[in-house]
């Protein structure tokens, strides 16, 4: 690692003020790509600042149709919380599949989806279910939110608060894990909501998209059956040691099937 | 270099730590504690877990200073009074290491994982220990110790 000056402040003000009178300052969530990163030396922050300790991110809720996740909940919180489980299941259980027990220990949701690894979970689930990222500034739609890979909505300034879940009709996650990693080589959230069938595809593209065909497919029927025939393209997504293009497009439909056959 | 003060195995401990140094490095070159190995030093390996706060964390993918406050409990911690911990006996009792390297983060995630369902089955210890990795590939003895082990700790 590069040398860096470290901070733990115990309220967003004082992030704030540390981050204003800092050079090149980062903030730190739950660490589990940040520290790999500057392990790697593919990052020079002169400071970082450990978001640890400020209560007002902190905290979990559930009720009148809306689960609201603060941004340094850790995944383990999320995946064990009897009120997500009965509000949102497929968000419990896509938090519980996420790396492993130690790794679900220390990544937050904030940290997760202001990183926008191509890889991770949480974005599908943010997509799928058309949430609000609540930030320092601003509430934006998970539609805005992801912009392109490792790039979000957010600026440098700007910090994740809470992210907030409207509860679908029905919902489910699958994916196909990276054995190693247990990151997504692909995954595809399936929700029925209020506002009409979500399709939000990970691990396959520069970001986690939406497939607005299956969508449309779905509204019609809403049956594994009625996905026959549509595919994401190959020369859209992703190829490297793990999957190929092709491989990646004929997972987004498999996983499509077994989200909807999972939703019951 | 800042100093930080937290509890190591029911101790509190003051030590100097350098900013950039991970909790795995400070336990094992502060502290001396070098049950706590590093593997791969990409938290993907699991030899370095080790319990901070009753929570199992991979301790190179948390900065030392981030532990100031807290409550650590490394493999140093477990055994009691000339006892060993009843998963530290079963891991003997099932030979459940060949080469021992990874046996220190598969003991400690073992532990958390029997505490927290005591009911284990094969199912949930499989999926619990996706983060530990043997290269000694002895996984089967693994699984039959954890086994046993979360019943000695039921009691």
């Amino acid at each position: 690692m590069y040398e860096f000056q470290y901070h733990r402040p115990e309220s967003l003000d004082e992030a704030a003020k540390i981050f204003a009178g800092a050079d090149d300052p980062k903030f730190l969530a739950g660490g589990m790509t940040m520290i790999p990163v500057m392990k790697q030396r593919l990052a020079m922050p002169s400071d970082i600042i450990d978001l640890s300790r400020i209560g007002e991110l902190t905290g979990l809720s559930a009720g009148a149709g809306m689960v609201t996740i603060g941004a340094m909940t850790p995944h383990a919180e999320v995946a064990g919380s009897k009120e997500v489980e009965k509000a949102i299941p497929a968000l419990a259980a896509l938090a519980g599949g996420i790396g492993d027990p130690a790794v679900r220990n220390r990544g937050t949701i904030g940290g997760s989806i202001a990183n926008n690894d191509p890889s991770a979970d949480y974005p599908a689930a943010v997509l799928g279910l058309n949430a609000t990222v609540h930030t320092t500034a601003r509430d934006i739609a998970a539609d805005a939110f992801f912009t392109d890979m490792f790039e979000t909505a957010l600026e440098d300034d700007e910090l994740i608060t809470r992210v907030s879940f409207p509860a679908p009709e029905k919902a489910a996650y699958a994916k196909f894990a990276n054995p190693a990693s247990r990151y997504a080589t692909a995954g595809v959230f399936v929700a029925k909501t209020a506002t009409g069938i979500r399709v939000a595809v990970t691990g396959a593209g520069a970001c986690v998209f939406r497939v607005e065909a299956m969508e449309q497919a779905l509204s019609k029927d809403f049956s594994p059956g009625a996905l026959d025939g549509i595919a994401v393209p190959a020369d859209e997504l992703n190829a490297d040691i793990h999957a190929s293009a092709e491989y990646r497009s004929h997972l987004i439909g498999v996983l499509a099937r077994r989200a909807v056959l999972q939703t019951g | 270099m800042p100093t930080i003060s937290l509890t190591v195995n029911g101790k509190p401990v003051s030590a100097e730590a350098d900013t950039r140094q991970l909790l795995s490095v400070f336990l094992r070159e502060q502290l001396g504690l070098t049950g706590t190995h590093i593997g791969c030093d990409t938290s993907q390996c699991g030899v370095c877990v080790i319990h901070v706060d009753g929570k199992a964390v991979k301790s190179c993918t948390m900065l030392a200073l981030q532990a100031d406050g807290a409550d650590v409990t490394t493999i140093e911690g477990l055994a009691s009074e000339g006892e060993m911990h009843p998963m530290q006996e079963a891991f003997r009792d099932h030979h459940a290491l060949q080469c021992g390297f990874c046996t220190p983060g598969m003991v400690m995630m073992s532990v958390v994982l029997a505490r927290d369902n005591p009911d284990l089955d094969d199912d949930a210890i499989r999926h619990g220990l996706e983060g530990n990795l043997c290269r000694c590939t002895g996984y089967q003895n693994i699984i039959h110790a954890v086994r046993a082990g979360a019943k000695a700790m039921k009691g």
